[in-house]
C-alpha cells in the first residue's frame, strides 16, 4: 500500500532520550579529555542527530514535495497573486511527474446557482458507463479503479444500498435486480465537513462539497463520518499514463491529487460552473441522469422534482442530499 | 319585426355592422387584457437562451445493403421503394421469418405492432403515423410519440434520454439523442450489457453471510 520511497526511513524511533542521559559512565581520573568535554561533544552529536531527525520532514519533502506547497495556505486564505503562483506550481508538477501539459483552473460558484442531481432508477441499467466516465474525467489512480460513483445492484423491493451489491461483473440488467448508482450527495448539512479537524473540507455557495488537497491531512475522518461511503483516500500517487491524463483541470476538483488526502465527487465542477453537463451524465447511455440549477424554476431538475416521486437516501438522518432518486410511474 | 325590416332593409345591414364591430372590439380588449400577463413573468425570470438545443434528427431514409460490393468495394444499397414499388404488401406476414427475400432474419420484439403499423405501404421511403399521415424517417420521433407519450412527456422536460453539452443554456447549445439513437425500433428495449470497470476497492465487498 504505501509507496516505500515516501515513508519515514530514519531508524531513530522518535522516543529515545536524545538529552544526554545515556552517556557512558565517566572516567575518574582526568585523562586528555575532560568528562565534561565528552558529555558536552556526545551531546552536541546527538543534538545534531535530533535536529536532523526534526528536519527529516523537510529534508524529504524535496523528492515529492517543494517547500513552496509546504508552507503554502488555507485555499481560502490565498490572494489571487498567490493562487497564481500556486497554479503554476502545480501545473509544473504535472509536467514534472507525469510528463503532462494541463491548464488548472480555478473557477467559481455562479450567483443563484445552486446545483441538484436526480437519477432515473427505472432507466439506469447498472452498465456503470458514468463510473467509468468519472474515472476518466477526474484524473483517477488507473490500477486501483477509483472512481467517485458506486453503482449498486438492488434486489427489487429493497431501497437499502448497504445491502446492495457494487461488485457484480455479469451481463445488466439481470431481471429481478435494479441499479443505484452513489456518489456523492453534496449534502446541505454535510458531517463530513463537521468533522475535519482542519477545515481542509468545505461546502461552496452552489452546494458543492469540496476538499483543498494541500490542506487536507489525510486523516481520513471524512471517510468515516460520510453516510454514503463518498470519499475516496489516496492510498498510492495516482498512476495515470501521461497520454490518458485529462489536460482540462481545476484547483477544487479533477487535477492530480497527491498521495495521502482525500477526494471526493464535485459535481465536476470545473466542467458545471463553465455551464456544462457533469462527465457522468454525458456518457449515460440510458439517459437516467438530470442535472440542473436548483434555483431555476424551469430547469429539467425542478421538474423532476415536482413531477416524479422523488426520494433521498438515509432521508432520516437529515442531511438533506441534493441529489435525488425517481422512478418512472 | 319581419314586416318593418322588410320596409327599412338598411336597418339589418345597420344591425349587422354594429355586430361585427362590437365583436371585434371586444377580441382586441380581451387580447389586451391576457397577454400582459401571461408571458412577461416568464422572460423575466429565464434569461434569454441564447444557444440552441439541438435534436439529433432520427435516421436518413434507409436504404437496404444488397450485401454486393461494386468496383470500388462500396457496399450496394438500394432504396426501399425499389423493390415494394413492385411487389404488393401482404399484411398477413408479420415477422421476418414469413418473408421469403429480404429482412430475414431481423430481431423483431415491439410490442403487438406489425411491419405495417409504422411502415408506409403506400410509400415505403416514409413512415406513417396512426391516422394515415406519413412521416419521413428523420421524423421519427412524431412516430414513437405516438404510443409513448409518457416518455415524450419525460423527454420533452429534459428527463428522458441522454445529452451532451451544455446545462445552461446560456452559456453553450446542447445536443440530444433522439428515439432510436439509443432504442433499436424493432427491439426497443435495451439489451444485455457487460458493466465496465468492476471496482476495486475493499469497501462494499459484499459481506460473507455470519460475518460482520
Ligand atoms: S455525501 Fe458524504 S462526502 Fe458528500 S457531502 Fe454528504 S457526507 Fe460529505
Ligand atoms: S451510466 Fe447511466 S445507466 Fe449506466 S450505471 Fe450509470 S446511471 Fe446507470
Amino acid at each position: 500500500m504505501n509507496d516505500p520511497s515516501t515513508s519515514p526511513k530514519t531508524p531513530c524511533s522518535g522516543n529515545c532520550a536524545c538529552s544526554g542521559n545515556s552517556a557512558p559512565p565517566p572516567a575518574d581520573e582526568p585523562t586528555g579529555i575532560s568528562r565534561r568535554t565528552v558529555v558536552k561533544a556526545l551531546g552536541a552529536t546527538l543534538g545534531v542527530a535530533a535536529y536532523a531527525k526534526a528536519l527529516a520532514p523537510l529534508t524529504e519533502l524535496t523528492k515529492e514535495t517543494s517547500m513552496d506547497e509546504f508552507i503554502q495556505k488555507h485555499y481560502k486564505e490565498l490572494s489571487k497573486e498567490e493562487m497564481a503562483a500556486v497554479i503554476q506550481r502545480l501545473t509544473q508538477e504535472a509536467k514534472d511527474h507525469y510528463g503532462a501539459d494541463v491548464t488548472i483552473s480555478d473557477p467559481q460558484p455562479v450567483d443563484g446557482v445552486k446545483f441538484g442531481y436526480a437519477l432515473n432508477l427505472s432507466i439506469c441499467n447498472g452498465c456503470r458507463k458514468c463510473a467509468e466516465a468519472c474515472h476518466l474525467e477526474n484524473n483517477h489512480d488507473r490500477p486501483s479503479h477509483q472512481s467517485y460513483i458506486r453503482v449498486f445492484e438492488m434486489s427489487k423491493g429493497s431501497m437499502d444500498f448497504e445491502k446492495g451489491n457494487a461488485h457484480y461483473d455479469h451481463p445488466v440488467p439481470q431481471p429481478d435486480k435494479y441499479y443505484m448508482p452513489v456518489q456523492c450527495q453534496q449534502c446541505e448539512h454535510p458531517p463530513c465537513v463537521d468533522v475535519c479537524p482542519v477545515e481542509a473540507t468545505w461546502k461552496e455557495k452552489d452546494g458543492v462539497v469540496v476538499v483543498d488537497y494541500n490542506w487536507c491531512i489525510g486523516c481520513r475522518y471524512c471517510e468515516a463520518a460520510c453516510p454514503y461511503h463518498a470519499r475516496r483516500f489516496n492510498w498510492t500517487k495516482p498512476q495515470i499514463p501521461a497520454e490518458e491524463i485529462n489536460p482540462n483541470q481545476s484547483y477544487l476538483s479533477n487535477r492530480i491529487r497527491p498521495q495521502g488526502v482525500m477526494e471526493k465527487c464535485t459535481f465536476c465542477l470545473h466542467r458545471t460552473r463553465e455551464g456544462r453537463l457533469p462527465a457522468c451524465l454525458e456518457a449515460c447511455p440510458t439517459g437516467a441522469r438530470v442535472f440542473g440549477n436548483l434555483n431555476d424554476p424551469n430547469s429539467e431538475i425542478r421538474w423532476v422534482l415536482e413531477n416524479k416521486r422523488v426520494f433521498v437516501l438515509k432521508e432520516e438522518l437529515g442531511l438533506k442530499p441534493q441529489f435525488f432518486y425517481f422512478f418512472d410511474e | 319585426m319581419s314586416l318593418y325590416l322588410k320596409k327599412h332593409p338598411w336597418l339589418a345591414w345597420l344591425t349587422l355592422v354594429v355586430l361585427v364591430t362590437g365583436f371585434s372590439m371586444a377580441i382586441v380588449w380581451a387580447q389586451k387584457t391576457i397577454t400582459p400577463n401571461a408571458p412577461a413573468p416568464v422572460t423575466k425570470m429565464k434569461p434569454a437562451a441564447t444557444h440552441p438545443v439541438i435534436i439529433k434528427p432520427g435516421p436518413a431514409t434507409p436504404r437496404l445493403d444488397t450485401g454486393l460490393k461494386d468496383k470500388a468495394g462500396n457496399a450496394v444499397t438500394v432504396a426501399c421503394s425499389t423493390c415494394h414499388s413492385t411487389t404488393t404488401p401482404n399484411v398477413l406476414r408479420n415477422t421476418a421469418e414469413d418473408l421469403f427475400q429480404a429482412h430475414r432474419g431481423l430481431q423483431y420484439q415491439h410490442g403487438a405492432l406489425t411491419c405495417l403499423s409504422c411502415h408506409n405501404a403506400s410509400n415505403y421511403d416514409t413512415l406513417h403515423l396512426a391516422d394515415g399521415r406519413s412521416v419521413a424517417f428523420p421524423d421519427v420521433m412524431t412516430l414513437c410519440s405516438q404510443c409513448h407519450g409518457t416518455a415524450r412527456r419525460d423527454y420533452d422536460h429534459g428527463s428522458h434520454g441522454g445529452m451532451n453539452g451544455h446545462w445552461d443554456l446560456t452559456k453553450g447549445g446542447r445536443i440530444r439523442n433522439n428515439c432510436i439513437n439509443c432504442h433499436d425500433p424493432h427491439h426497443p428495449k435495451f439489451p444485455l450489457v457487460q458493466p465496465v470497470l468492476p471496482p476495486r476497492d475493499r469497501i462494499s465487498v459484499p459481506k460473507a453471510e455470519g460475518s460482520h
